[in-house]
């Protein structure tokens, strides 16, 4: 196998991916709808009530708006990361997970590559948000646009692992939605997306360190430093750790000794 | 050339799935016969790697699988009983895809594919999504698919069953040209009897044990019987098959 064979491998199953992804048009807006009712409806209601003291990274006041676009995008990331995951117990219960476990290429690189996709998916769909943002008066510089990009494939990457891991554990399809009620909004709400930490710690203290503990803290502060083309180096290396972690976890779970095990 | 098993066994659980199964799988068309449960996919499933065994051995074209998949996923096609198209996608995505996983360039891809598609009579459904297929041109799409990369062993699983007759005759035939143009060992998985022709190697499985071996014309002269029909009854007192 040469280097050519790895690219035309990865190529084709980003290429299934978008594919996919565009045939269920549904998906692309319920992707962008689900955040941008949060922020315009949900967001909306909120800036009356809560105001956003000056915090790093962000020089002076800012409107609620703007303090949830970075927990937004990272759901948008999060629903994208589970939903591909779906796809992958799907594929399994009819049979097309097959197919990719008959590549001569190893699992470990395939495993890869759909990683790849998914964090190509999540991209799109952070930028498409992005755009629709501006219409409430959410300002982003061009610099933070291009350093966002690094940032959200990262957090895609481990999103994607998370759910692959998942996807792994899972039989039946059935069984994915429970596992995504608990996963997904508690790793949503027990974080930084929607509200400081420190506004958090002077509701209770043990919700403060359940975030703290919550790895998707540091999706929303390390894209939150991103969109301000700065770097936040305690969530980067969170985030990287718990992203190899995740991955390896997750080519384990799908190697077929342990599969079989199962 | 070819598929060579030795003393496979395979259990799930304590339930014994195959026991110490020797195979010697020449090129040409190998017919693997046996009832519902006989541990036909169980032996489909190992030989394409995606169940493993400490128990046994399994040779393909000389290489060892344990040892060289990578190699031997290489050469290797296969159709499996259920379908494992994807419906959302076209013809020609499916088998884009598919030879992606191969790492095979999409031109070159591209240029097999209607080749084989030609060969199926397939080539005006290239841009369809499979979901508007019937059940016989997805069959001849996923033996399409199994071909891309020019396999020198191909492995099908009940490829015919569920399909009508005009439709499964294309497929056996189609297969049966292949083998002695391009000279690859074919498996050929059933419980359909009018499937078997005199000159096929015949295997018959039951109960995970290998019952017999040999050609189908000189299985029917050891066992002193007319057909295959009775051939297969006598050695697995089955007569479920059609």
């Amino acid at each position: 196998m040469t280097l050519n064979h790895y690219f035309y491998c990865c190529l084709g199953i980003v290429k299934r991916e978008v594919f996919r992804f565009f045939q269920q048009r549904s998906r692309l807006f319920s992707a962008l709808v689900r955040p941008l009712l949060w922020l315009i409806v949900f967001a909306a209601g909120f800036r009356a009530a809560l105001g956003v003291s000056i915090m790093e990274p962000y020089g002076t006041y800012i409107t609620y708006q703007e303090y949830i676009i970075p927990g937004l995008c990272c759901m948008i990331v999060l629903f994208n990361g589970m939903q591909s995951s779906l796809s992958m117990v799907y594929d399994r219960e009819m049979g097309s997970m097959k197919v990719l476990l008959m590549s001569p290429l190893p699992m470990p690189f395939l495993l890869c590559c759909k990683l790849i996709a998914i964090a190509f998916l999540s991209l799109m769909q952070v930028y498409v948000f992005l755009l629709c943002a501006q219409l409430v008066d959410v300002d982003i510089s061009f610099l933070g646009y291009l350093t966002a990009a690094p940032a959200v494939f990262l957090i895609a990457f481990f999103l994607g692992a998370l759910g692959l891991l998942l996807s792994s554990l899972i039989k039946q399809l059935e069984n994915f939605a429970g596992v995504m009620n608990f996963v997904i909004f508690p790793m949503f709400f027990l974080s930084s997306a929607l509200y400081p930490l420190w506004k958090m710690q002077e509701a209770s203290v043990w919700i403060y360190w359940l975030c703290q503990y919550n790895p998707f803290t540091y999706c929303v502060e390390l894209l939150r430093f991103a969109l301000f083309g700065q770097l936040n180096l305690t969530a980067f290396s969170v985030i990287l750790s718990v992203t190899v972690i995740t991955a390896v976890l997750a080519l384990i779970s799908f190697s077929p000794k342990f599969s079989q095990q199962r | 050339m070819g598929i060579v098993t030795n003393n496979l066994s395979f259990a799930y659980g304590k339930k014994t799935a195959l026991n110490k199964v020797n195979l010697t799988l020449p090129a040409g068309f190998n017919v693997l016969l046996g009832p519902n449960g006989a541990g036909k996919s169980t032996l489909f499933s190992l030989l394409t790697g995606l169940t493993q065994t400490a128990n046994g051995t399994i040779h393909i074209n000389e290489d060892d699988l344990s040892k060289n998949k990578s190699k031997i996923m290489s050469q290797m096609g296969v159709v499996f009983q259920q379908s494992t198209l994807d419906l959302d996608l076209s013809v020609k995505q499916n088998l884009l895809y598919y030879a992606s996983l191969h790492g095979i360039a999409p031109k070159k891809a591209l240029k097999n594919i209607e080749l084989i598609l030609a060969q199926l009579s397939l080539t005006e459904r290239l841009h369809d999504k499979v979901r508007t297929l019937n059940g016989g041109h997805r069959r001849r799409v996923e033996i399409a698919r199994a071909l891309i990369h020019q396999p020198k062993v191909l492995l099908l699983d009940e490829a015919t069953v569920g399909l009508d007759v005009e439709s499964r005759l294309l497929i056996i035939s189609y297969v049966r040209n292949l083998c002695l143009q391009r000279d690859i060992c074919v498996l050929w998985t059933t419980h359909l009897m009018d499937e078997v022709e005199p000159s096929d190697q015949l295997i018959i499985i039951n109960k995970g044990e290998i019952q017999a071996q040999d050609q189908s014309s000189k299985l029917c002269e050891q066992y002193n019987v007319d057909d295959t029909y009775q051939l297969y009854f006598a050695l697995t007192k089955n007569a479920e098959a059609v």
